[in-house]
């Protein structure tokens, strides 16, 4: 082979493990394609393990021929930084761990490595060392990247999930002519129950309610400041003419509040949604009939 | 004759998001050493009030958790600790109703309710270390006065 002599001869190790990458790509795609973090991904095809094996070492090798083998900001990993990102993302979804998928990423390095050895075997031990250092450094700088993007995915996935629990979080519920519910789940801070706020008085306009039930069965702690905003709700629904009720009050969360010396006096409780269903029912002047003890046809 | 164990965790207190981090430990952890639902309800929620005190009066800081043992029973202890301003006036900061936020003023009187021992360590400009205790079966002789 005349070509790897002459690349032998000059040219920085990165330079050279570049070319190396540009000569060898089919050989190591086929040797990545075997490995556990294609083969676990790609399960369709092994030609597909092989394709998306060669995207990374042409990324790869942009990148070294630039001489910037530390650099994960490189803009040759540009190309190949969402394909990596849904491949360690693949991983983690069949249950792999952070280390584990680190692990399989730097398996890609010894037949990398072992083919660049073998490719040098005319030059000088010191030029095999280096170049090799740098095909080290090189896959290193990829497994950074690699978790990297698997990292930056993940908190991605948190801010959207933060953003759909806001939204999906407070449901308003018909129950009854002028009857409406807010089911109240998980932590009530500032940013949830002034959504929680907006959407009861926007619905207590829309079905034109004049009983508004906040249950807060699903609040595991009810603090000063979660009562806080439970009253301030309160109060802002009695101004748009609804008056509020706060249900599903379990015993321990009552003592709790007994306790901590919230006064919610002004507020209309009850321990269950049903309870305050009929408490508005009633004073609404609705009730239900239950037609078996009356003896009569259904309602 | 209750011997004190080594820290067993440090949460640190720098968000709302480490708030939820806060109660979710303590509930586990008083759940795991056998508190009543009405006793961890307590103790999670007066936690809940002091962790919020420490992020929004203290600037953020971490808790302590300490499992203790005093022979019978096992109990929890929680020190919240953060090197802000610090409390000028104790009596007054314990007073309900008053508030040097926009909150109702229960925060830090209504946790001492919540809890059987109650201790607070605060000079202006040292900083604050609020510690609570309470024990799965609440021992007499350490019982407050309300």
């Amino acid at each position: 082979m005349p070509e790897h002599e002459t690349a032998g001869q000059h040219g920085s190790p990165a330079r050279e493990v570049g070319d190396f990458l540009r000569r060898r790509r089919e050989q190591v795609a086929q040797r990545w394609a075997d490995t556990p973090l294609f083969r676990t991904v790609f399960t369709v095809s092994r030609d597909e393990a092989v394709e998306a094996g060669k995207a990374v070492i042409e990324a790869l090798a942009a990148v070294a021929s630039a001489g910037r083998v530390e650099d994960t900001e490189a803009d040759g990993f540009t190309v190949v930084r969402e394909q990596l990102t849904r491949t360690a993302a693949a991983r983690s979804r069949a249950g792999a761990g952070s280390a584990q998928v680190s692990n399989e990423v730097d398996a890609l390095r010894p037949p990398v490595v072992d083919l660049l050895v073998a490719d040098l075997s005319q030059s000088s031990a010191e030029h095999v060392r280096e170049c090799a250092t740098a095909a080290t450094v090189l896959m290193g700088t990829l497994r950074l990247v690699v978790m990297e993007s698997a990292l930056n995915e993940g908190r991605a996935l948190i801010d959207r999930q933060r953003m759909e629990l806001l939204e999906t979080a407070t449901p308003v519920i018909k129950l009854w002519d002028g009857i409406v519910a807010v089911p109240l789940i998980g932590t009530l801070d500032s940013a949830r129950s002034q959504v929680v706020m907006e959407t009861l008085l926007e619905s207590v306009v829309d079905q034109h309610a004049r009983f508004a039930i906040l249950d807060i069965t699903g609040v595991p702690t009810v603090d000063s400041l979660v009562a806080q905003h439970l009253m301030k709700t309160v109060a802002a629904a009695r101004l748009m003419g609804a008056e509020c009720i706060v249900s599903g009050i379990r015993p321990a969360i009552a003592q709790t509040i007994v306790h901590l010396g919230l006064d919610l006096g002004t507020v209309v409780t009850r321990a269950s949604l049903a309870d305050a269903l009929a408490y508005a029912l009633d004073q609404q002047g609705s009730g239900i009939v239950d037609p078996v003890s009356r003896g009569a046809v259904a309602r | 004759m209750q011997t004190v164990g080594c820290v067993d965790a440090r949460l640190p207190i720098h968000s709302d998001m480490d708030l939820v981090w806060v109660r979710q430990h303590v509930r586990q952890t008083a759940a795991q050493l056998g508190f009543g639902l009405v006793e961890q309800t307590k103790l999670v929620t007066a936690a809940s009030e002091l962790a919020r005190n420490t992020l929004v009066h203290g600037g953020g800081g971490e808790v302590e958790a300490t499992v203790l043992r005093n022979g019978h029973a096992p109990g929890l202890r929680l020190a919240f600790i953060d090197e802000g301003p610090g409390i000028a006036d104790l009596e007054r900061a314990l007073s309900d109703g008053y508030t040097s936020g926009d909150g109702l003023g229960m925060g830090l009187g209504g946790a001492r309710r919540l809890v059987h021992e109650f201790a607070v360590d605060s000079s202006p400009g040292n900083g604050t270390t609020v510690t609570v205790t309470s024990w799965t079966v609440r021992p007499p002789r350490h019982r407050e006065e309300h």
